[in-house]
């Protein structure tokens, strides 16, 4: 371990991340479409929280920066507090991130800064959500033409989501667009495989969307928070 | 190294005999999850406990049984601390834990593989194949807990916890769990 100190902005937005897409796939509970989903999402959302937990702890208290921010004050990716949508939405967010968050803890894994342990022990945990989404994707990309349709348009719908992955965040040492060419190169492989058709949209510039990191979010994502948070503000303090 | 004095080993057994709190037929230094033990002074001890998953819940039940059976030994003062790195693998799993597991229906997980997910066959629902996952499966296959037979199938790539997959064998038709390599 180094001594050099945590950037609390870096820490605070990959906290942000994993916290809130963990809550997403938390509200699955009780209706994914079959029970093994349902335990699937379940632990993909806890080993989320674990990280959530790590990483907000780098940067102060977990509870206060989890429950009592305002909504700009999050700096997670707008992908990542889309709506559940349909299951083809979900496993969609799924492989975008998951490939993103596997490529990202990767590279901080191998280098030597405040994230390294973290990056470690999370790479490993994410590298089963990267293949539960691509195994997904496959089987609902090449399944019926009902699920075809649907994966399709869940991938073209979040696909102006994916460029603001790989904006450098100030405090990360990563090869950005070194990560970027491989995650279009890993993803577009896995649609083609599951004869589905590659986005063309925009990823960056005045179409694609993408300011979470500055702490501008979707409409969605208010009402997310104003969940996430309620029990907390309504109890303060309150523990189980 | 740092060298470990008679005490901090015998503290350190005693840590290690703590069950598992989600799989108690393990000990926890059978898990493995113990990293070290470290008296700072007359009744002061630290404990060195390392996360099998980041978000595993179980780590809280962890460190208050090892504060209570410190506690019972006569150290008044016991801290547990969490570690990250470096980060636990299945590999930490002792011999004696993976025969335990297996006796308990758990197919235990593999030695020595590279870490991440292998390819498998998904059932009843068609996938495509992947080749390179599946000649690695054929070399080393998960066996049945129950009957030993390898041939079985993946059912869900999470079980009741994060750290199992669900499967079933197809020699014998029982669902099992088995613990994933990490």
């Amino acid at each position: 371990m180094t001594t050099t100190s945590v950037p609390t902005a870096a820490a605070l937005a990959l906290g942000d991340d994993a916290l809130v897409l963990s809550h997403r796939l938390g509200e699955w509970a009780g209706h994914a479409p079959v029970l093994e989903e349902e335990v699937a999402l379940a632990n993909i959302a806890l080993d989320l929280l674990g990280q959530a937990r790590v990483l907000l702890s780098l940067a102060g208290d977990e509870d206060e920066l989890a429950y009592l921010r305002e909504e700009r004050a999050f700096t997670n990716l707008q992908l990542v507090e889309q709506p559940n949508g349909d299951f083809a939405h979900t496993i969609a967010r799924q492989l975008y991130f998951s490939t993103y968050q596997h490529l990202l803890y990767a590279e901080l894994a191998a280098a030597d800064g405040p994230f390294a342990p973290l990056a470690a022990k999370a790479v490993k945990e994410v590298a089963y959500h990267r293949d539960h989404a691509e195994q997904w994707t496959l089987r609902l990309g090449d399944g019926t033409d009902a699920s075809h349709e649907r994966m399709q348009r869940a991938c073209e719908t979040l696909w102006r989501f994916t460029g603001e992955m790989f904006r450098p965040v100030a405090g990360l040492d990563a090869d950005w667009p070194g990560m970027e060419s491989t995650w279009v190169e890993a993803v577009g492989d896995v649609l083609r495989r599951a004869t589905l058709t590659v986005p063309e949209g925009p990823r960056s510039g005045a179409w694609a969307a993408g300011a979470g990191r500055q702490g501008l979010h979707t409409e969605s994502f208010g009402r997310m928070l104003a969940e996430m948070q309620h029990l907390h503000r309504s109890h303060p303090g309150a523990s189980w | 190294m740092v060298t470990t004095t008679p005490l901090e080993a015998e503290l350190l057994e005693l840590a290690g005999s703590v069950p598992d709190p989600e799989l108690p037929v393990l000990t926890l230094h059978e898990l493995g999850v113990l990293r070290a033990v470290h008296v700072h002074g007359p009744d002061s001890v630290e404990v060195e406990l390392t996360p099998t998953y980041t978000g595993c819940p179980a780590v809280e039940a962890m460190s208050l049984d090892i504060e209570r059976i410190l506690h019972e030994h006569g150290v008044r003062d016991v801290t547990v601390r969490r570690v990250l790195a470096p980060a636990w693998s299945t590999d930490d799993i002792t011999d004696e834990g993976r025969r335990k597991l297996r006796e308990f229906g758990i197919a235990p997980p593999r030695t020595g593989r590279a870490a991440g997910p292998v390819g498998l066959q998904l059932g009843p629902t068609r996938t495509l194949d992947r080749e390179a996952g599946e000649a690695g499966e054929a070399a080393d296959p998960i066996r049945c807990p129950h009957c030993d037979s390898a041939d079985t199938e993946l059912l869900s790539r999470f079980s009741s916890t994060a750290c199992k997959a669900l499967r079933r064998c197809l020699s014998c038709r029982e669902p099992f769990d088995h613990f994933k390599e990490l």
